[in-house]
């Protein structure tokens, strides 16, 4: 048990170090959305030394879910033989030209699920009704849609059927990685996407791009700790991974889950909001269990899609730049009418800058 | 309760469920007033049955209303009801009032039991009783199934306001104390957790009380606290943006010091919420100067409603209007307004 | 997308646990832990769990983290 008082010197520890360590402007990325609203709860921003700059990644889903995904689950919601299930972080992004809160407003059936086997129970007490569960999430949720597949097909239920937004993390890391304007010193791995894939999916961000790398847990102080020994690697010239959450990242991650995944989805290519289409990036259900692909089974048309042209969600997922430097920052996208999926999700960079006050906060760094 | 007889007869009610009939202001109509209502609320005023209660009251008095909609209509700590009676007491307290007298309006959906409708009366009429104010008139409405939500209530009052005390926002300024009066979250744990198959510990109860004698005793101990509003939607995270907006003060406090159960947390933990956004039925900030707060805590720490009351942190000059948390490893983070309802998120 | 909390199961039934979370009860699945056993600390993401967690490892980076708290920052 760490007590109040230890907690404040431990991180005034690594701050310091960090301060000691860093000797140039260095930029550090979290990939994980569950890092970023992490790093804005506890106010790290604001103690790091002004020369490290964190910026956040790809790595919360709901923000690289693209309109078109969006849309399609609202054409589905208008469907009255259809219930929508979904996680509470999906309600509010906006699709093309409306969301799903709204549809529900308009009388669809989308209730807030907290796992999907909450889903499969709802079509079991609905045997008329269709259920579809949107199943959005990294290599951490994908396991948990697999599974609940594989309980449906053993206890025969077909009522239940999933959309898939499933992604892999690592293929956003590469693709960005690869572009030579990306400017980052060193990445906070997302934990608890490890703890399903072990180590080894994120080796090429040391092997091939030579930076350092730490998989991080989720407290404030695994965060700072993992800063800390980003900047050690940076200090020693070294880009090798490291694992800061062993408690519970393993280094092989989690066979059963893993082999959850590959036996009812296939890659596919799939697009991300802000990187547009990435080879293999994508979770879709294998032929075996095409029952359970909602696209597959149950017809839908759905508003041609677009995304607003002025929205910068690409350029600060990419952490090119701040979301102040977007035209609609604060003006036209704000939590209560968001303009692009970066300010809907609490995960998201805009979301997380305008509600913990970035640039609009006046008690000092 | 217009044109309701009086008389007793042997009238039974042997209705199991709420039929149109018990609002369209016949038979059924003053069976369910007479039956159900009248014993429960009895007193003097109410029995006047008049188009309207006459009232005694002093010079100044406080009004308020508020309407409750609820699901689940019953939860640990509570029903609609409760919630229905202390609201509308805790908002007339918080304006430096001692509560007298409130108004019952309900809007009942065909097919609600009765059996349900008696035990939420019977809650109103003990909550009633343990704040010390009368409920003196009424109405009831029926609506069509699916028209409603079992049951709708609304509620008004009226109190007197105490003399010598000026309960306003322009009275806070810099370097005041905030007070909390206890735990922070626990009705809206204790709501939320069924919608996710969240099993609560039945010690963990919703908050929902009548804070107007412990308000009453506050104000006897220090009549120039500068202001008061209980935590209900939005919890604190609200009462302070609105202070902090409305006096032009700016606001720290400190997230170590924050009362909140180890359960809420647990709860907020899993859901992605966070305990100072939550939703409290019977908590209240308190913005007083710092000579007052030993003398407030004093009195609040011997009251059940206010034993776990505690400075929460205090105002300054530095960030008029924002609200600032001092996090565990000392950065700050704001506390902002929160926009609309709480979306529990698994991201 | 990545919310997830320790949890103690404090009954196994099958694929089906019960754990706790600091007082709140939850029925969770265990099909992507079938070795769980009751007693252990899991890591649990919307219903399910994910991994053990390493009680020593979890000592450690308490440990760690007293350590660094008492160094002096010198």
């Amino acid at each position: 048990m760490i007590m109040p008082e230890e907690c404040k010197k431990a991180a005034e520890f690594f701050l310091q170090n960090i301060d000691r360590l860093i000797t140039k402007p260095t930029r550090f990325m979290e990939v994980c959305g569950t890092h970023t609203v992490s790093i804005f709860r506890s106010g790290i921003r604001q103690l790091l030394p002004e020369k490290v700059d964190l910026v956040s990644g790809p790595g919360c889903p709901v923000c690289v879910t693209p309109n078109d995904y969006m849309d399609t689950a609202i054409a589905y919601a208008k469907n009255s033989n259809v219930i929508i299930t979904t996680f509470g972080d999906m309600l509010k992004v906006p699709g093309t030209s409306t969301s799903l809160y709204e549809a529900r407003a308009e009388g669809a059936d989308i209730r807030i699920v907290y796992s999907p086997l909450d889903a499969l129970q709802l079509a079991i007490n609905n045997p008329a009704k269709k259920i579809i569960f949107l199943a959005v999430g990294f290599e951490t949720t994908a396991p948990l849609t697999a599974a609940t597949i594989q309980t449906a097909q053993k206890k025969q239920i077909n009522n239940f059927f999933i959309l898939s937004a499933h992604k892999w993390t690592y293929t956003a890391l590469d693709a960005l990685l690869s572009d030579p304007t990306i400017k980052v010193d060193g990445f906070l791995l997302p934990g608890h996407v490890c703890v399903i894939t072990g180590e080894a999916p994120f080796s090429f961000v040391s092997e091939r791009y030579a930076k350092p790398a730490v998989i991080a847990g989720f407290e404030a102080l695994d965060i700072l700790r993992a800063v800390y020994m980003l900047a050690l690697q940076v200090q020693n010239g070294q880009a090798k991974i490291e694992n800061a959450y062993k408690r519970v990242v393993r280094t092989e991650g989690n066979p059963i889950a893993q082999n959850a995944i590959s036996s009812v989805f296939s890659n596919t290519s799939a697009n991300w909001r802000g990187f547009g289409g990435i080879e293999n990036s994508g979770m879709t259900v294998n032929a075996a269990y095409a029952q359970y692909d909602a696209l597959h089974s149950i017809p839908v048309t759905k508003e041609n899609s677009r995304e607003n042209p002025a929205c910068r969600c690409g350029d600060v997922l990419k952490g090119n730049i701040n979301p102040t430097q977007c035209p609609l920052f604060k003006k036209i996208c704000t939590p209560e009418h968001p303009a692009g999926a970066c300010m809907v999700s609490i995960e998201g960079t805009c979301h997380a800058w305008y509600k913990y006050g970035q640039g609009r906060y006046h008690y000092g760094r | 309760m217009r044109g309701i007889n009086m008389g007793k007869g042997d009238i039974t009610m042997e209705d199991k469920f709420i039929t149109m009939a018990h609002g369209a202001g016949g038979v059924k109509s003053r069976e369910l007033v007479e039956e159900i209502m009248v014993p429960a609320f009895d007193n003097e005023y109410l029995r006047q049955m008049h188009d309207g209660a006459k009232l005694p009251v002093k010079n100044n008095i406080a009004f308020t209303t508020d309407s409750y909609v609820v699901k689940p209509l019953f939860f640990n700590g509570g029903n609609i009801g409760k919630l229905a009676v202390c609201g509308t007491v805790n908002d007339l307290a918080m304006t430096g009032a001692v509560p007298k007298y409130i108004s019952v309006g309900m809007i009942l959906e065909e097919g609600f039991p009765i059996k349900d409708l008696r035990t939420i009366v019977d809650t109103m009429s003990q909550a009633a009783a343990e704040a010390g104010i009368y409920i003196v008139t009424g109405d009831t409405k029926v609506v069509n199934k699916n028209s409603g939500d079992g049951i709708f209530i609304n509620t008004a009052g009226v109190g007197n306001l105490i003399d010598g005390c000026d309960i306003a926002p322009r009275n806070v300024k810099p370097e005041m104390d905030i007070i909390v009066s206890g735990y922070l979250g626990d009705h809206a744990a204790a709501i939320m957790a069924l919608r996710h198959n969240l099993q609560l510990p039945d010690t963990l109860k919703s908050d929902c009380a009548p804070l107007n004698k412990l308000v009453y005793k506050i104000l006897q101990a220090a009549p120039k606290i500068a202001v008061m509003r209980d935590a209900t939607r939005g919890g604190a995270a609200a009462v302070l943006n609105e202070i902090a907006a409305q006096a032009g003060v700016g606001i720290i406090i400190d997230e170590d010091k924050l009362p909140v159960r180890k359960e809420v947390r647990g709860f907020c933990d899993i859901l992605g919420f966070d305990p100072i956004y939550l939703a409290n039925e019977g908590k209240m900030v308190i913005f007083a100067d710092k000579t007052y707060s030993s003398r407030i805590l004093a009195v609040m720490h011997k009251d059940v409603y206010g034993k776990n009351a505690c400075i929460i942190g205090s105002t300054n000059s530095i960030a008029p209007g924002e609200v600032g948390l001092r996090t565990a490893i000392g950065g700050i983070r704001i506390i902002d307004m929160p926009a609309g309802e709480q979306i529990p998120r698994i991201c | 997308m990545c919310l997830a909390v320790p949890a103690k199961i404090i009954e196994k039934n099958d694929m089906m646990a019960t754990v706790d979370v600091e007082g709140i009860q939850r029925k969770i699945s265990l099909m992507l832990l079938p070795d769980a056993k009751k007693g252990d600390f899991v890591l649990m993401h919307a219903g399910f769990a994910i991994q053990t967690i390493d009680e020593q490892e979890a000592n450690y980076t308490a440990q760690l983290l007293k350590e660094v708290a008492q160094n002096d920052n010198a």
